[in-house]
């Protein structure tokens, strides 16, 4: 994982007050400190003048984080050995997703198959558009700004950065999440991974691998 | 009704218009390839301004070789890029240089 590259990974950042901010705080600018100076004060004197709870603020992080990864491992792993889900999957992610109670909070989830001639990555350049419903809170990486700009520009670059050097016989189509539509990625079944169950398939399965900046983990040996 | 068939060219449109728009610098003037039609979305220029009361607007999938967007680009030439493109940001083309 060289979540290096694009900033400090804010994931498990839990256990501080203020994480809100690392997001902010990600980019460089004089304008962004100044905002993440305002969001402190403002968190202090709300907590102080006992509007707010000292915790409430990590709370509300909690329940926006419930979802996660786990969910976008079910569909995945599901996929991998069910063919007649996985049309469905790349179909309609939404109605697909919904047959496991999960429900997808945006208009359409638009599922992309990573074969072994394509590679999908996904960015949002405008902002940090995300499957937030299924996945939870993107990795700070995918909101920052070098991210958003050199994933559409350089995604061979980027990927190789993740230490994923795509090889020239296989396409990369970079998906831009720009408007109404979230993405997942539907990553390669590792080799290997034959004889694994559903359950053991689904911890293959990263947060980086349904963004497309990382592969599927090989099964352990 | 959306006015785009999927396969069909277009061409991203210049509107210079202020506000919260969506549809990013680097593909207007563009030429592109429909791939698929979202369905029809309140217009995020007019919800920036608190207008939820609609038209709404038909909503593509386009997609771009990416030697089209970026002339440096150093990927493959089948490389290619998807982004959503709200209809009154597109004109049909005849023709065109893309294939992809």
């Amino acid at each position: 994982m060289v979540e290096s590259d694009f900033g400090q990974s804010g994931a498990q950042s839990s256990g501080k007050v203020f994480t809100v901010q690392e997001a902010i705080v990600v980019e460089t600018e004089a304008g962004n400190a100044e905002a993440s100076r305002l969001t402190a004060a403002l968190q202090s004197l709300l907590v102080e003048k006992g509007l707010l709870f000292p915790n409430e603020v990590e709370q509300e992080i909690e329940k926006l984080d419930a979802p996660g990864v786990h969910l976008g491992a079910r569909l995945v792993a599901r996929a991998w050995v069910d063919e007649r889900f996985k049309e469905r999957l790349l179909a309609d992610g939404k109605s697909a997703a919904a047959e496991f109670g999960m429900k997808i909070g945006e208009a359409q989830l638009i599922v992309v198959e990573n074969t072994v001639r394509e590679h999908n990555l996904i960015v949002c350049t405008l902002c940090s558009c995300y499957p937030r419903s299924l996945l939870g809170q993107p990795p700070t990486w995918y909101i920052s700004k070098s991210y958003r700009a050199r994933a559409v520009r350089e995604p061979r670059d980027v990927l190789s950065e993740f230490g994923l050097d795509v090889p020239s016989d296989v396409r990369v189509r970079v998906h831009d999440s720009n408007a109404d539509m979230r993405y997942l990625v539907l990553p390669l079944r590792p080799l290997g991974s034959e004889d694994l169950d559903e359950e053991a398939l689904s911890r293959l399965v990263t947060r980086d691998s349904l963004i497309g900046a990382g592969l599927a983990l090989a099964p352990p040996t | 009704m959306p006015r785009y068939n999927v396969s069909q060219m277009v061409e991203v449109l210049e509107l210079n218009r202020p506000g919260h728009i969506r549809t990013p610098y680097y593909v207007r003037n563009r030429i592109g390839r429909v791939i698929q039609f979202c369905g029809a979305f309140l217009n995020p220029e007019d919800l920036s301004r608190g207008n939820a009361g609609g038209p709404v607007v038909e909503c593509y999938r386009v997609e771009f070789l990416q030697i089209d967007l970026w002339p440096d680009y150093r990927g493959l030439p089948e490389d290619t890029l998807v982004i959503e493109i709200y209809e009154h940001w597109m004109k049909p083309v005849e023709g065109g240089p893309h294939h992809g």
